[in-house]
């Protein structure tokens, strides 16, 4: 890496406090950066941050209620900064959103051409009959068959996939150099979930755009990703390329969750499970979260956070047990 | 590989808008269509009346008192002072529907307005607004609309003022709760994800999911404002007399009641009917309405 280089998003020791009557500490420092054409799968069970860790990206998260800190760029734009208005602007035009469950994301009352057109005035400036026509363009895009009649449909006309889809082209109307997908293809069937995640590939490639996948199915990210950021209790436990993640895992967390998919597992067999639930976030971790459902637990686990090791070229692991590479 | 199939090309049927598969509901449904029709036949007689050839309303006879429903001349009957009842029904709805009609309307805008400000906003301003329509919700409407009036005095203005503050917190809250129910779906999310100002979130996508629901609420309050208000007649609070108004002519007709029952009984058949309409139309919309999801 040259000094020159620079990474299209960078994301530097977030922290993400929600406030109330208890606090939760949802994303406890999380780094991470993605180049320009790059799809990062951040993985993690539920309530492990990444749905925040990816909202935060847009400031989504209501603002009375939360207390962000570190740094988040992307692009020229220091997001955390932005004033109102250059928000609303970022937002949609330099990174926009694919949300979990397309039947919502929608608004029902409106047709999805409209929609599309809307999003595609507010930032291109142009006048209805040209931003109707970008979004016939989108939904021939996204594959959506007969898109000229679909343009005047609502959401509760169509069926899931054909709603994602939509979604899809309405997050890519505007071109935004960084596409956040929360968790894209869940709500969807087996069938529908493998052409969702080919053709958000395929856009993806076709567009340039880099991406950032959150799922809690390892077979999604694989599928999709060029890296993959396991996250345990607001934090990345382990990051590398692909190929190191599923053939070398060194962090026992993602060790336990490969071991519990139900690929290659032997009939009559029992899965392999992690036991233990994951912790409660109300406090600020001192230690390894993982620690009291670790199998190879040591002594010095809960005394503190685990600093992140290099195990090979581009891989780190946060575990006191990693053996750094011998440079 | 896995092939990116296409999904096989449907015959889809032309898509209507909202509204006109809404239109179409309501046209399929017998009750809601039979109530509209008796509605606007009463609006439209109300609003023509001068045009219908009826007698004056007004003009009493001493020697023509309570005379029985069918006599020659007077269709359903004269009052205790002589004068057609058609005449005074057909006219007192114009002043029964006014005050049934105005009141919610004033109370919808109003209404709408706080409780999507309350709902949007939250927090302190959620509190105030929502605090303060807990007080007047805490008294019971007929009390409140009568305490009301009374402090202002009587007269069609006053009741239909006090009839509005009545109605203004029941829909302030129900506007709150879907605002509240509506602002946290992800297509708002979404919405702000592609860039939309919080003010085109409230105008474009919390409006118009709002109204809806809201809407219909306040339908099916108008029933409730007209028998308040024709009560609130009935007191002396609201209409005076010789006006022809349904609730007082309930009230000037009570003496009657033992000479010519059927008589005393119409103005509140009027009542009957029309709130009664207005809570099937109410229901029907609301049926009609829920398309969607």
């Amino acid at each position: 890496m040259t000094a020159t280089h620079r990474p299209l998003v960078e994301v530097k020791d977030l922290h993400v406090r929600f406030r109330g009557e208890r606090n939760v500490h949802a994303v406890n420092g999380v780094d991470f950066a993605l180049d320009r054409g790059e799809v990062l799968g951040i993985l993690g069970e539920s309530g492990s941050g990444k749905s925040v860790t990816l909202k935060a990206l847009l400031r989504l998260l209501p603002e009375k209620r939360t207390v962000i800190s570190g740094q988040i760029r992307v692009g020229n734009e220091d997001v955390l900064a932005l004033e109102p208005e250059a928000l609303a602007d970022f937002r949609g035009k330099t990174a926009s959103m694919i949300f979990q469950e397309p039947m919502l994301a929608l608004d029902p009352v409106y047709t999805i051409g409209w929609q599309i057109a809307e999003a595609v005035e507010r930032h291109e400036k142009c006048g209805r009959d040209a931003a109707r026509q970008r979004a016939l363009e989108m939904l021939e895009r996204v594959r959506i068959p007969s898109p000229a009649r679909r343009l005047d449909a609502y959401p509760h006309e169509m069926s899931g996939g054909m709603r994602q889809r939509a979604m899809i082209a309405l997050a890519l109307a505007c071109k935004p150099q960084v596409l956040l997908a929360d968790e894209p293809t869940t709500a969807l069937d087996a069938t529908v979930q493998i052409q969702i995640l080919l053709l958000l590939r395929e856009l993806q490639r076709e567009l340039g755009m880099a991406a950032i996948f959150v799922t809690h199915d390892i077979g999604v990210a694989v599928e999709v990703s060029d890296r993959i950021a396991v996250m345990y209790a607001g934090r990345i436990v382990e990051t590398g390329k692909v190929a190191d993640i599923v053939r070398r895992p060194s962090h026992p967390y993602t060790r336990g969750l490969l071991a519990s998919t139900v690929h290659g597992a032997m009939r009559g067999k029992r899965l392999d499970a992690i036991p233990g639930a994951p912790p409660s976030l109300n406090e600020a971790p001192s230690g390894c979260s993982f620690a009291p459902r670790c199998k190879e637990v040591l002594p010095e686990c809960s005394q503190s956070l685990p600093q992140a090791v290099t195990v090979s070229p581009a891989h780190l692991s946060r575990c006191v047990r990693s053996t750094p590479v011998t440079a | 590989m896995v092939s990116l199939a296409e999904p096989v090309p449907l015959i889809i049927a032309p898509s209507r808008g909202y509204w006109a598969s809404v239109g179409q509901r309501l046209l399929r449904d017998k009750v809601t269509m039979v109530c509209v029709v008796i509605l606007l036949t009463i609006i439209l007689a109300a609003i023509f009346a001068p045009y219908l050839g009826l007698a004056d309303p007004y003009r009493g006879s001493i020697i023509r008192r309570l005379r029985p429903i069918g006599t020659p001349g007077y269709l359903l009957g004269t009052d205790e002072q002589g004068r057609d009842m058609l005449a005074r029904l057909i006219y007192g709805g114009r002043l029964s529907l006014f005050i049934g009609l105005l009141p919610v309307f004033n109370a919808f805008v109003i209404g709408s307005l706080l409780g999507i400000t309350a709902g949007f906003v939250g927090g302190k301003v959620n509190a105030a607004i929502m605090r303060t329509s807990d007080v007047f919700l805490a008294f019971p409407s007929v009390l409140l609309a009568v305490a009301i009036s009374g402090a202002l005095g009587a007269g069609i203005l006053n009741s239909i003022v006090s009839l509005t503050i009545v109605f203004v917190p029941p829909i302030a809250r129900i506007a709150e709760s879907v605002t509240t129910q509506v602002r946290s779906l992800d297509f708002v999310d979404a919405a702000r994800a592609s860039g939309a100002s919080s003010w085109t979130i409230i105008r474009v996508h919390i409006l118009n999911n709002v109204l809806g629901p809201i809407f219909v609420y306040a339908t099916s309050l108008i029933s409730v404002s007209m028998i308040l208000g024709a009560g609130l007649s009935f007191l002396g609070l609201g209409t005076k007399p010789p006006e022809p108004e349904w609730g007082l002519m309930l009230n000037t007709l009570r003496t009657a009641i033992y000479v010519q029952p059927w008589i005393a009984a119409l103005p509140g058949a009027m009542i009957f009917m029309v709130s009664i309409g207005f809570n099937l139309v109410s229901d029907g919309l609301r049926s009609a309405m829920d398309v969607r999801r």
